[in-house]
């Protein structure tokens, strides 16, 4: 017997749009789409500086215009739902939109950072690594243009990621955020084969963890008749769809496997264990201002949309998705730090050190609550800057010819006494890492352990200051390294750092230290309260699709 | 009102950013040097001195140098800080010492409930003060120490200048957030001061397990910190101890984790046995500056700590705790004595004794009566004076001879008879001599723990022997005998070396003779903490815990 649905709800007319809300989205798109056709018709030498303009100012523009919607939002209400209900606009969206906007444009900084005409790509992807082609390529002085509009489509993909409100748009999302980056992770002008097989690492995994989150969605459909978040929440909160009520049986299964399964697509993407392994490889293989973009922008997008997926959806079924997130956190959290202590590639230490931050922000998305909801955005944000930044050191320590940026940490010798600024940024991001107190990492970490313990999960809390204590030491020990020790032979060599990255490096000690001394404001008013409510689908919109822009 | 406290955590910070600013290399000065210098440097192998760096270091000695200068403004900035702070000692009200007084509240981070709340009881008040007297003192001894450093030893006393306001905010605060703060961030000079600034190839070693150890402790008492938040709904110190504060009618299962947490990351501040091991290799790492402000402040904290936040936010819990922490305590006087014997490196051994030392304290502080807390109050002023003043002594000893191992002297008396004759008043303060700052306080600590039993105090007592046998005996074989050949030329005490020293001194012997100012300030603030703990040992009492505490 063939199940009876609700068929789709057939409207009259096409659906209201309110292109106001939707305008940041516009803008990042049709940048991508004119960087496009400006790569098709542009002469190659004037095209850099086009790109960089556009890609800079359609950032710009989207950071305004999302400022401006707060300012829109109706009163009282948590947010709207635009375009026939796939995409949310409430506050909390625009704060994840406003940082991955924000540290997207910083990263720029560091993508069209460029020395004696060179940056961080290759010339010519397209030829083989060590061909006289590729030679050809890189004395006529080919560049990859072709980032810029990329990164623009991964940044739209970022911006819809946790914007979405129903799972189709999710996956949409996802695959126009990961593409781009599959692509830009293949590009690094210096040791390209490592970097393709990053790339190629990456989009294979990336495949599969994408069709098992396709699989999840399908079962949760078939659990709640739809795939909007706020019919899901509805139908899980009733005990499953139509079909299931009464005789129609027991959908518990098929939610679970669902949940299980969304759930393993966006861990994938957060990074978290056993889901992490791509990172390290990734990480190191990219080149490094994309790793930057990947490390900040991508984490926030992910984290944005898996606490929506965990707040909103499923939030009604917490008991059933609790004890799973409970065990991955506090895998990550040690498996991940015990791992990176044995680390001694920079890059693929900060790529550990990142998954096992995701496990620390996972804490806060267990506690399910709104002051989790606030620690994990406030986190996100702060880890983000610092992140930027760090990356942005090591794109200026090379190795002794001044070509390839050095990853071997021993070799890092002596760096504090060549450039005491540069290494005194770093060691700033890496207290703030370890969560020293007055840098913005420690009341990130304060954030999403208060709201765990106010939350009863105290063990995990315990669990995640005894992983700090093991990640403190792999952040010291480059301390050590930096500070302490003697240069062996000629050191390492730094590139002076242009304006790009020093202004990278500049806006992430500023923001390290001024969300640690002053961290007042933001919490206070971007942040959502629990005033609102104690659950945070209080501040998350969610309405179904038939009741278009409410 | 003026703003006491936080002037004297400004004014330091201030001096810090000062050092900072001023002009890395003096070009007018520099230019000639430059060249010479450079190519000195290459040739010396000083591979890492660039030719930018290599005038700094040249020119540190030079008199108007950069670093000559740094110096100064840290001396500076730290005097000044010591008379504002002797400025507001005048007016503090010795009648209402068990209070909080020069309270200051500013909201910091109105989310988390978080102030910037300062203010000063009587033991805060002591321990500041001892403190700012160390400091520069520190400065003083630590005049010439850096001159082989690239830049001069700036860095160091912009270090000890942050480290100061952090030492003075640490005692100061009155909102257990803002103590977290100071507590986890003053790891961080410490750590430079001895992994980069610090002595022999193991610094760096040193420094990590100082950091790694403290950070440790101060994580697990980050869960603490969290519950007494989630628990007391506020960080503010005054609202949380008292009957009526949400904190007090936690029940007594999560009182001991939390009382536990906060004192775990105390003793290994403190440090008591056995998480101490960091402090022998922390303070055999470092400068003799460093130690002094390593043993006689920071670990303070812990005990510091113990007895502002452990006993008076879950008192409660204090009982179940009294017996393993006297236990922990007599270890800690009888081990760490018994090691200082053994050791043959002075720096260390000064470590060691204080672990002997810092046992005394928390007996004092865990035993629950007036006298043993007192005495624990005392304890810890007097003994920052009196190791202050033996580490200082070392390390004129360490900066004769460049090496703090008790074989390479010998007969010292003879040709450095200042030295040896202050070395021995030290020594005679840290065997707790009569007449002498400590005495007083040891003594008072004895009446007390024999008051709450007679068994800890005659264990206890041991330690005063072994005291003797350590002191003793390093003074022997260093400063006594033949004087070897290689010694005969060793400097007596300079000017300098004299003033940075003698402060102490004269404030060992005044207080070993007139005890009094200090204990009106002590006395009326332990009596708050005693009251906590008695009351609480009365109720164990009843329910057959503890036999002894209904006798007092």
């Amino acid at each position: 017997m063939i199940p009876h649905m609700d068929l789709p709800v057939v409207t009259e007319g096409p659906p209201e749009i309110n292109w106001w809300l939707l305008a940041p989205l516009l803008t990042l798109f049709a940048a991508g789409v004119l960087g496009v056709l400006f790569e098709a018709f542009v002469p190659a030498r004037r095209r850099r500086r086009l790109q960089i303009g556009l890609a800079a100012l359609a950032l710009l523009a989207a950071f305004v215009l999302l400022v401006l919607q707060i300012g829109t939002l109706p009163e009282g209400q948590a947010g709207v739902t635009v375009a026939a209900g796939v995409l949310a606009v409430d506050r909390t969206v625009i704060f994840f939109q406003g940082t991955i906007t924000v540290l997207a444009l910083i990263s720029l900084l560091l993508i069209a950072e460029n020395r004696d005409g060179r940056d961080a790509f290759a010339a010519q992807a397209a030829t083989v690594p060590g061909s006289e082609e590729e030679r050809a390529h890189i004395l006529a002085g080919s560049q990859h243009t072709e980032v810029y509009p990329l990164v623009m489509f991964a940044v739209l993909g970022m911006l819809m990621f946790p914007a979405s409100n129903d799972f189709l748009t999710m996956f949409i999302a996802l695959e126009v955020m990961s593409l781009p980056l599959y692509l830009l992770c293949g590009l690094a002008r210096r040791r390209r084969l490592f970097s393709q097989e990053a790339a190629v690492k990456y989009f294979l995994l990336g495949a599969f963890s994408s069709a098992f989150f396709l699989f999840g969605i399908a079962l949760v459909y078939g659990y709640a008749g739809s795939v909007n978040f706020g019919t899901i929440r509805a139908a899980v909160e009733a005990g499953g769809a139509e079909i299931f009520q009464g005789e129609g049986g027991d959908g518990e299964p098929l939610l679970l496997m669902g949940i299980g399964l969304v759930a393993i697509g966006l861990l994938f993407k957060v990074g978290a264990v056993p889901f992490h392994n791509w990172k390290p490889d990734v990480y190191q293989g990219a080149p490094t201002p994309i790793t930057a973009l990947m490390a900040s922008c991508t984490l926030v997008a992910a984290f944005g949309a898996l606490l929506r997926v965990f707040f909103v959806p499923f939030g009604t079924s917490a008991a059933s998705w609790e004890p799973m997130l409970w065990a991955v956190a506090v895998l990550t959290m040690v498996a991940a730090a015990v791992i990176a202590v044995t680390q001694r590639d920079i890059k693929r230490l900060l790529a550990y050190s990142s998954v096992v931050h995701a496990g620390f922000i996972l804490t806060a998305v267990v506690a399910n609550s709104t002051d989790g909801l606030a620690g994990a955005m406030f986190y996100l944000a702060a880890y983000g800057f610092t992140t930027l930044g760090a990356f942005a050191v090591v794109t200026l320590v090379r190795t002794k010819d001044g070509g390839q940026e050095l990853g071997d940490l021993e070799r890092w010798a002596g760096l504090g006494r060549r450039s005491p600024a540069l290494a005194g940024a770093l060691a700033l991001f890496l207290l703030a890492f370890a969560g020293i107190p007055l840098t913005s990492g420690f009341i990130g970490k304060f954030a999403v352990f208060e709201a765990a313990v106010a939350a009863g999960a105290t063990p995990l809390v315990v669990v995640g200051v005894l992983s700090s204590a093991v990640t403190a030491f792999f952040y010291v020990r480059i301390i050590v390294v930096m500070f302490f020790r003697d240069p062996e032979g000629d050191g390492p060599t730094v590139v002076r750092a242009g304006a790009a990255t020093g202004g990278v490096i500049t806006i992430g000690v500023a923001a390290t230290l001024l969300l640690g001394l002053y961290p007042g404001p933001v919490l206070d008013h971007l942040l959502p309260s629990s005033e609102t409510g104690p659950e945070p689908v209080a501040v998350m919109v969610d309405q179904a699709s038939t009741d278009t822009d409410g | 009102m003026i703003p006491w406290l936080t002037i004297a955590i400004a004014l330091p910070v201030i001096g810090a950013a000062v050092i900072w600013a001023l002009p890395r290399v003096k070009t007018s000065q520099a230019a000639a040097p430059a060249e010479a210098s450079a190519g000195a440097a290459a040739t010396a192998g000083a591979a890492a001195a660039t030719a930018t760096r290599a005038p700094a270091a040249t020119a540190a000695g030079a008199a108007g140098s950069p670093a000559g200068t740094a110096k100064r403004v840290a001396l500076g900035f730290s005097v000044l800080t010591l008379v504002v702070l002797a400025a507001m000692a005048l007016r503090f009200d010795t009648s209402a010492a068990g209070g909080l007084q020069f309270e200051e509240v500013y909201p910091w981070i109105p989310r988390f409930g978080v102030h910037f709340a300062l203010g000063v009881d009587g033991i805060a008040l002591t321990l500041i003060l001892m403190s700012a007297v160390l400091v520069p003192l520190v400065i003083l001894a630590a005049w010439n120490e850096n001159e082989d450093r690239e830049d001069g030893g700036r860095g160091y006393f912009a270090l000890i200048l942050v480290l100061e306001a952090m030492m003075i905010g640490v005692f100061a605060a009155t909102d257990v957030f803002l103590f977290y703060v100071f507590f986890e961030a003053m790891l961080i000079p410490v750590y430079f001061m001895i992994g980069r600034y610090g002595r022999g190839e193991d610094r760096a070693k040193a420094a990590v397990k100082f950091l790694l150890y403290s950070l440790a402790g101060g994580l697990i008492m980050l869960v603490a910190v969290i519950g007494v938040y989630v628990i007391g709904g506020t960080f503010l110190w005054t609202d949380l101890v008292g009957e009526g504060s949400a904190l007090a009618a936690v029940d007594p299962g999560t009182a001991r984790w939390l009382f536990l947490g906060f004192f775990i990351a105390f003793a290994i501040k403190a440090p008591m046995w056995p998480v101490h091991t960091w402090l022998p290799s922390a303070a055999g790492a470092s400068r003799p500056g460093t130690a002094v402000l390593l043993v006689g402040v920071l670990d303070k904290v812990g005990t510091y700590g113990m007895l502002r936040y452990c006993l008076e936010l879950f008192p409660s819990a204090v009982s179940w705790f009294v017996w393993p922490v006297v236990a922990l305590s007599l270890v800690s006087i009888v081990y760490g004595a018994i090691l200082a014997i053994g050791q043959s490196d002075m720096m260390r051994l000064v470590a060691y004794t204080s672990v002997s030392h810092f046992g005394f304290i928390t007996l004092g502080i865990f035993a629950l009566t007036p006298q043993a807390q007192a005495g624990a109050a005392l304890y810890m002023v007097n003994h920052g004076f009196a190791t202050g003043a033996l580490f200082l002594v070392v390390g004129f000893l360490v900066a004769r001879r460049g090496s703090s191992l008790i074989e390479d002297y010998g007969g010292v008396q003879k040709v450095a008879p200042k030295l040896a004759g202050v070395f021995l008043v030290a020594g005679l303060a840290g065997l707790a001599l009569p007449g002498l700052a400590p005495f007083v306080s040891e003594f008072l600590v004895f009446v007390g723990v024999y008051a709450f039993h007679p068994a800890p105090a005659v264990i206890a007592a041991s330690g005063v022997v072994l005291a003797a046998l350590y002191i003793l005996w390093m003074y022997q074989r260093t400063m006594t005998g033949e004087t070897p050949a290689r010694l005969s030329g060793l400097r007596d005490l300079s000017g300098r070396e004299m003033w940075a020293v003698a402060p102490l001194l004269a404030l060992i012997i005044a207080f070993g003779l007139y005890p009094q100012p200090l204990l009106n300030v002590i006395n009326p603030a332990v009596e708050r903490t005693v009251e906590v703990g008695t009351a609480d040992t009365a109720g164990a009492g009843a329910d057959g815990a503890s036999e002894e505490g209904g006798e007092e």
